[in-house]
């Protein structure tokens, strides 16, 4: 029954997120600051996770042909695949449900606990939108930190393969561009944009809606991390299901 | 004026307060009193509109809480300010920004004449040198000041405040009371205060309403408390030496 609550209470919000905007003015500032700590505060940990992740992957790849008749270039096909299907969109939306997911709960959590919520409400401004919308716009610029984790990733497996004396340059690079299905990146954008908008309102959900005090904060942020990341996981199967099978 | 019919509220079928009737007058400082679990947080919040309310009427100036749609509610809500008892100032604006705030979300005015307003309620509420400083920078009882200012800067006709004197040593508590008390009078606000406070009761009770388990127990003023022979309230009231003390000698002396 909690989980049809739960459901119900998110769509509410969602409902309530979208009426009686904030003044423009005051939600640019919103927006950008949302852009900053969400988006550009992820970067860093983002850029250092994919590459290592790409070359591990190279890496593997690479200790795993061991048969004379397999070309050297699928090392670059295999990492290319990886990084661009899986790894980038799917791997990396898991790690911010825990980065960027926690401090969505836990700021909105914390805002419940000392009243600033009810503070807002009692002004008269609609929270939902105050609260939330700034997080969802910000959240469009998600697919930017997809495209440097693709890029690192495939970085990381080009310089772990030549360096590991895996195959040579001109292998992996023949191996990146070896059937290349453009269609494959739209594929990986476009659930990269569900994974962005479950990103921005699931830990929403939990950090306002949020009951008790300090040590809820801390629970409510472990939930939130759980049930993003279980949206994502079938999220990407429901995706992968309909464009790609 | 505020007035209250018939206010009943429960959470998952737990009564939380039971038929409260009552009003709070124009002008003055009104004290919702009790002890913990009582009800009073609950009461003060169904009378914001925080939480909805199972039977009852709440009337502002004979305007119905009840049978207001939400842009009415918005309205009526502009004409509030609540001071909160952890203050909840917004964590990430300096004192200035958090006393601009409702000022830039809800009316028209120039950035220098929010200042200018932010100016006048920062000098009225005496807090000298914190303007750019971030809540976190100053003492609870500046922070209590600043949710007052923040409270006050839209010159609400209802003014709430929730334990404002929580946690504050006995001379800022008298202060802020006083700074309260003051605020109400000068600009003719009808002031809600939950309290358990003795000396707040004593102060600026200019009308007391006692709640005990969710009812209304006695309601009177700071005078009348001292003559009430209600016992759940002496019992309450009295329940500290200090009060005791004053009781008797306030008995003896009449």
């Amino acid at each position: 029954m909690q989980i049809l609550h739960d459901i119900g209470g998110y769509f509410l919000m969602l409902s309530q997120v979208f009426k009686r905007f904030t003044r423009w003015n005051v939600m640019k500032n919103l927006i950008i600051r949302e852009v900053d700590s969400l988006i550009v505060g992820s970067i860093g940990i983002v850029s250092f996770i994919s590459f290592f992740v790409g070359g591990v992957v190279a890496i593997q790849t690479a200790l795993n042909l061991n048969n004379p008749l397999l070309p050297k270039n699928l090392i670059g096909f295999a990492t290319r695949q990886s990084v661009i299907l899986e790894f980038a969109p799917t791997f990396i939306s898991v790690i911010m449900a825990g980065k960027v997911g926690s401090f969505i709960t836990s700021s909105l959590g914390t805002m419940r606990v000392t009243e600033q919520i009810d503070a807002l409400q009692v002004m008269g401004i609609n929270t939902y939108n105050y609260l939330i919308f700034p997080k969802i716009v910000a959240m469009l610029f998600y697919p930017f930190v997809i495209t440097i984790s693709m890029f690192l990733g495939i970085l990381g497996g080009y310089i772990a393969s030549i360096y590991g004396g895996f195959c040579s340059s001109s292998d992996f690079i023949e191996g990146i561009q070896l059937e290349f299905i453009p269609f494959h990146v739209r594929y990986a954008f476009v659930k990269t944009g569900f994974f962005a908008f479950i990103l921005a309102t699931v830990p929403s959900y939990h950090g306002y809606f949020l009951k008790g005090g300090a040590l809820e904060v801390g629970k409510a942020s472990t939930t939130s991390f759980v049930w993003t990341s279980v949206l994502i996981i079938v999220t990407n199967y429901i995706i992968t299901q309909l464009l790609l099978a | 004026m505020i007035a209250i019919d018939k206010l009943c509220k429960s959470f998952n079928g737990t009564k939380v307060l039971t038929d409260i009737s009552t009003e709070f007058e124009q002008g003055k400082t009104n004290l919702i009193i009790g002890q913990s679990g009582s009800g009073k947080t609950v009461l003060l919040k169904c009378i914001l509109g925080l939480y909805g309310i199972d039977s009852g009427t709440i009337f502002f100036e004979n305007r119905s809480l009840q049978e207001m749609d939400n842009k009415e509610r918005s309205i009526l809500r502009q004409e509030m300010g609540m001071v909160f008892q952890g203050s909840a100032l917004f964590d990430s604006m300096t004192v200035e920004e958090n006393i601009m705030f409702p000022m830039q979300m809800l009316t028209q005015k120039t950035p220098e004449e929010m200042l200018d307003r932010a100016n006048e309620v920062i000098k009225r509420v005496n807090l000298i040198n914190a303007n750019k400083k971030l809540p976190s920078e100053i003492s609870g009882g500046m922070q209590k000041r600043v949710a007052i200012a923040r409270a006050v800067v839209m010159n609400p006709k209802y003014l709430f405040c929730d334990e404002p004197n929580s946690g504050l040593d006995p001379k800022t508590s008298t202060l802020i009371d006083n700074l309260i008390q003051e605020i109400t009078k000068e600009f003719q606000i009808t002031t809600v205060i939950n309290t358990h406070d003795m000396n707040s009761v004593m102060e600026i009770g200019e009308k007391i309403l006692f709640l005990e388990n969710g009812r209304k127990g006695w309601e009177g003023s700071n005078q009348e408390v001292l003559k009430t022979e209600n016992k759940s309230v002496g019992n309450f009231i009295y329940s500290s030496n200090l009060f005791r003390k004053v009781r008797i000698a306030y008995q003896e002396k009449s």
